[in-house]
């Protein structure tokens, strides 16, 4: 708005109006979408191993920038999703002229996800690896003082720029559409006529702040007739609620005197701001152009919050297909997967059993506990090691390995011998037992970790163990010892055998729910 | 246990599941009806009166713990195992509260499964290893023994609030795969002994108004 008070020229009227509606447009989209914006961060394990998302640099700026949770919509589940990509948005610079840096970035695209109309800014903001919000204010700004011309260039940069994921441009297709070009073609000549016509009445800045627009208008047509249909689809919920307002289906008379009241707004608004023109007064265009945006948003304050609600759910609804995408290709990679398998392996039970056990397995981790099987803990608790044993020792020696695990503390050095020392009696009792099935049962205290493996196998008689398996009863034990723990072994021929580990705990990290106990 | 062979009803909505336990269960029960969803379950449960419900957790139009709730107003002698593939914790212990006296896993062999109805129809508490482990978590999360001074919201009855040395030994053991006869042994104890200890925690784990257990379900979803 400084600009106001610069000496009047041809335009600088233009540039105050733009300011007011840029500012007038912009805050309330980016309040309303502010809040939301977090939902594209959550989309969660990428299980698709690579979308393209070159969504790091976009996401963390951004998500600083909108802050309160006001609005937060209950997304299914954010909880399960695990936020992974992390670390510093500006971390992968190069160093270097600006000009050659952030080439990592891929190449430019305007971004599906994060569109506010082409995707252009999210692209390009992306594509730079700034924050978005910032190259929207630059795009409006050079709109507005390249008196009009930006819009024609965002236009034609719609155009160009090829959709992320996509290799051809909207212009490209368009080539192939005659009967779009000849629309455009007739819209443009229109417009340019009635400018004509306006500006033969003498109106100068008006008409050469609009004649680009003709070719914006031009632009849009064809990218309404040839972009892809998600695209074509956000378009039209751009224009509908538009077309509504020009002519309601049902005029009510709220909206009459809505109408009725910008009308004389603007008129008389816009009247000020020419009288003033000629005026050196320079407070006098200040009003005109209070007039003139309180009718803009008088005539279009509905359209602009229909159209922003409508991006935000159009986004919503972007985000859930494609969690619904991920979770077809989860079923793909590994359900169907290991159906497969089954069926190719129907005569050997056992290949059958551990077959299906460890997708259940890897299943249910997915979906109750929200971990991706591929990626490791990277926080080691003695949960995650009883998952690991079993895990291994089914997978390596087909034997069903049933796990409880009550309570749950990070691995310290003598947990971790613990944990060993149940791995190594796991593997054992799989080895030399003959049990169908292992129990497995770890049960975090205040004091103490237990761990108790058994099985009902075959069995042995402690006082004549065969050398082998005395040796590894020596390493159970001697682990357990070392770090002030006890490890004790129970069999008899024919009886099954049970090992009970037991290790005191540091008296550092108590689980706080469990805290109580001591 | 009961003499006769006990009167059951299938709830699941998967017909060849249906199918698979009548085959197998065979003679070992008397299997006089199915049903695959809740408001048929409740009026064929209602008409029939089987002695057990085997009721899967997950149903098309709600839980498993829609049609207990149902049928415990009207026909409080019947009694319902609760049969699940999924061992969310918080289904698990929706159904157990709403009054099943039972849960196993689809995985449990038919020998198992005839000796859980058996059970059930007798009066006695079925509890899975699973759920054994689920149980001894959440009432250690409550609190556990002696730790309900700093309780906000105490249960009318405290004694509900925690389970005694012994059943945290059973259930244990449970835990441990452990069958009721060999807990016996273990502890040197009788097996209605066994049977009374685990009826007891399930007493308390449905009487039990203390909203950490529900809370605690619900934290282990996140975890």
């Amino acid at each position: 708005m400084t600009r106001c008070g610069s000496a009047p020229n041809d335009g600088s009227d233009a540039v105050v109006v733009s300011c007011g509606f840029a500012v007038f447009v912009f805050m309330p989209l980016q309040w309303l979408r502010g809040p939301r914006a977090h939902i594209g961060k959550n989309t969660g394990p990428t299980l698709i191993p690579d979308r393209g998302h070159q969504g790091s640099l976009r996401v963390a700026p951004d998500g600083e920038v909108r802050g309160s949770g006001a609005m937060m919509e209950s997304v299914e589940h954010p909880e399960r999703w695990r936020e992974h990509r992390g670390g510093d948005p500006f971390g992968h610079w190069h160093r270097g002229p600006f000009w050659l840096r952030n080439r990592g970035n891929g190449p430019l695209r305007r971004d599906q996800d994060d569109r506010l109309v082409g995707g252009v800014a999210a692209g390009a903001a992306a594509w730079k690896g700034v924050n978005v919000t910032a190259v929207r204010i630059v795009f409006v700004l050079i709109a507005i003082f390249s008196g009009g011309v930006g819009g024609a260039v965002y236009v034609a940069a719609w155009l160009l720029i090829p959709a992320a994921g996509q290799e051809t441009s909207i212009a490209s297709q368009a080539r192939n559409d005659p009967r779009g070009i000849r629309l455009a073609i007739a819209v443009a000549s229109l417009l340019a006529l009635i400018l004509l016509a306006i500006g033969a009445l003498g109106d100068g800045w008006f008409t050469s702040w609009a004649w680009p627009q003709v070719i914006s208008a031009a632009g849009l047509v064809l990218i309404w007739r040839n972009a892809p249909p998600d695209e074509q689809a956000g378009l039209r919920h751009l224009i509908e609620p538009l077309e509504s307002t020009a002519a309601s289906s049902r005029p009510g008379r709220r909206t009459a005197l809505r109408l009725g009241i910008a009308a004389v707004l603007l008129l008389g608004g816009a009247g000020w701001l020419f009288s003033a023109r000629f005026s050196l007064a320079l407070l006098r265009p200040l009003g005109g152009v209070v007039l003139v945006i309180t009718g803009i948003v008088l005539l279009l304050g509905p359209w602009w919050l229909r159209i922003a609600r409508d991006l935000v759910l159009e986004r919503a609804a972007r985000i859930r297909a494609e969690e619904r995408t991920d979770i077809a290709a989860r079923v793909h990679d590994s359900v169907l997967q290991t159906l497969a398998l089954i069926q190719r392996r129907a005569d050997d039970p056992q290949k059958v059993v551990q077959l299906a056990r460890m997708q259940e397995r890897e299943l249910r981790s997915w979906l109750f506990e929200g971990r991706d099987p591929n990626q490791p803990d990277e926080n080691m608790t003695v949960a995650s090691g009883i998952r690991q044993i079993q895990q291994d020792v089914e997978s390596r020696y087909g034997v069903p390995v049933e796990a409880v695990t009550v309570g749950d503390c990070e691995l310290d050095d003598s947990l971790n011998a613990l944990v060993a020392a149940a791995g190594e009696a796991t593997v054992n009792a799989a080895k030399w037992s003959g049990a169908s099935v292992i129990s497995l049962f770890a049960e975090v205290e205040p004091g103490e970790v237990s761990i108790v493996v058994r099985d009902r196998g075959q069995g042995f008689d402690p006082e004549a163990v065969p050398e082998d398996r005395k040796g590894l009863a020596e390493s159970v034990h001697g682990r357990m010892t070392r770090r002030g723990g006890t490890a004790t072994v129970t069999s008899g021929p024919g009886e099954g055998t049970k090992v009970s580990l037991k290790m005191p705990r540091s008296a550092t990290q108590p689980r706080p729910s469990a805290a109580s106990r001591s | 246990m009961s003499a006769a062979v006990p009167r059951v009803v299938l709830v699941d909505d998967h017909g060849l599941f249906r199918s698979g336990v009548r085959g197998e269960l065979g003679k070992q029960v008397e299997v006089v009806g199915e049903a695959d969803d809740v408001q048929p379950a409740i009026e064929l449960i209602g008409s029939l009166e089987p002695d057990v419900v085997l009721l899967d957790v997950h149903l098309p139009s709600g839980g498993g713990q829609d049609v207990v709730q149902a049928i415990k107003a009207s026909h409080p002698e019947v009694r319902f195992l609760a049969l699940s593939a999924s061992d969310a914790p918080e289904d698990v212990i929706a159904v157990i509260r709403a009054g099943a006296r039972g849960y196993v896993t689809k995985t449990i062999s038919t020998a198992e499964l005839a000796d859980a109805i058996r059970r059930v129809a007798a009066g006695d508490a079925v509890f899975s290893h699973r759920l054994a482990g689920f149980v001894l978590d959440a009432f250690a999360a409550a609190g556990g023994p002696g730790g309900s001074a700093s309780e906000p919201k105490p249960s009318f009855d405290p004694e509900l609030d925690q389970l005694t040395a012994r059943e945290r030994e059973v259930l244990r053991l449970i835990a441990q795969g452990y069958t009721y006869k060999e807990i016996a042994r273990e502890l040197y104890i009788s097996v209605k002994t066994v049977e009374s200890h685990v009826s007891s925690v399930l007493r308390k784990l449905q009487l039990s108004t203390r909203h950490q257990l529900t809370r605690w379900a619900a934290e282990r979803r996140l975890a």
